[in-house]
């Protein structure tokens, strides 16, 4: 399938899949007014993923910051990631954040405890 | 005595004023805010957890007024723009203070007290509780967040929401909402 790669902006993320590696990465700050719309080709691209998926995908998120409107598409994605760990693929999300930015930390730690996908918390160390 | 404007305004930015507007609140407009606060806090020497949660109440405080502020003015006496709102960003002590101002149709009133009263009486736990269960029960409507917003506020200021409406005329009222971060 075709791999997903979408340029960031200055308030949306980039969005790459590697298929070499089998990883999905989101990057950057994630504030637009309308998230539904900025999402929807990486919903649309995961539905198809999970029709075939690879044995392991792996999930970066590294944001530096995101609005409430896109914390609701980004638990969308991973209720898709989390359909394809329950039909028995690995999944790993890894959660990125700063250091200091406990608040970061504790919105990866909400989601873990919403969706059955397992999570890795990494601190970026400056 | 009825609510006045700029009287309002020229009350709210009296401080050290970091940055005061108002007027039309549009998606370019929050970004050249956004932009603009950025670099003063950076300039500022402000501590990096500090300026995080400010830029998040700041895109959440403009996000809703985005979203939410009504677009026609109807029988307000003013030359005002559509989607007219104020934003000031005041140093204060050792907070900075938020501050959001719009017009709101009286009927909204008690939605927003009420709203508002129940998110300032829960205690962080219970913050993160509701906050996690709207992010996982409410649908996303077409206006944003689905009621996340405030919330969010609440829980990334660590401070009560203070608020206060204003009666400007049969059918508006002003809304201020202020968030000490």
């Amino acid at each position: 399938m075709e791999p997903i790669n979408i340029e960031s902006s200055s308030k949306t993320p980039s969005i790459k899949f590697d298929p070499e590696k089998s990883t999905l990465e989101i990057k950057g700050r994630s504030i637009p007014e309308n998230s539904i719309e900025f999402y929807k080709p990486l919903v649309d691209w995961l539905d198809i993923y999970s029709k075939d998926p690879h044995h392991k995908t792996q999930v970066n998120i590294q944001l530096e910051y995101f609005n409430t409107s896109s914390s609701k598409c980004i638990l969308d994605v991973f209720k898709k990631l989390e359909a394809i760990h329950k039909a028995k693929y690995d999944v790993l999300i890894n959660w990125f954040y700063e250091e200091d930015d406990e608040d970061m930390l504790e919105a990866g730690e909400d989601y873990e405890s919403i969706v059955r996908v397992p999570f890795k918390m990494v601190e970026i160390v400056d | 005595m009825s609510f006045n404007l700029s009287e309002y305004y020229a009350n709210h930015s009296k401080g050290d004023v970091v940055l005061a507007y108002k007027g039309s609140i549009t998606s370019e407009l929050i970004n050249d805010i956004l932009e603009a606060v950025e670099k003063k806090l950076k300039e500022a020497n402000a501590e990096s957890r500090l300026r995080k949660k400010i830029y998040n109440v700041l895109v959440e405080s403009l996000q809703n007024l985005f979203h939410h502020i009504e677009p026609v003015h109807e029988g307000i006496n003013l030359d005002l723009d559509p989607k007219f709102g104020v934003l000031i960003i005041e140093h204060d002590g050792e907070y900075y203070k938020v501050t959001t101002g719009n017009f709101v149709n009286s009927r909204r009133i008690k939605f927003l007290k009420e709203k508002i009263d129940k998110i300032n009486s829960l205690t962080k736990d219970e913050l993160k509780d509701m906050y996690k269960f709207i992010l996982n029960h409410q649908k996303l409507s077409a206006k944003g967040g689905g009621g996340l917003g405030l919330v969010d506020i609440a829980r990334k200021s660590g401070n009560k929401l203070e608020y206060e409406f204003y009666v400007y005329s049969d059918t508006y009222s002003f809304f201020n909402l202020t968030i000490r971060v």
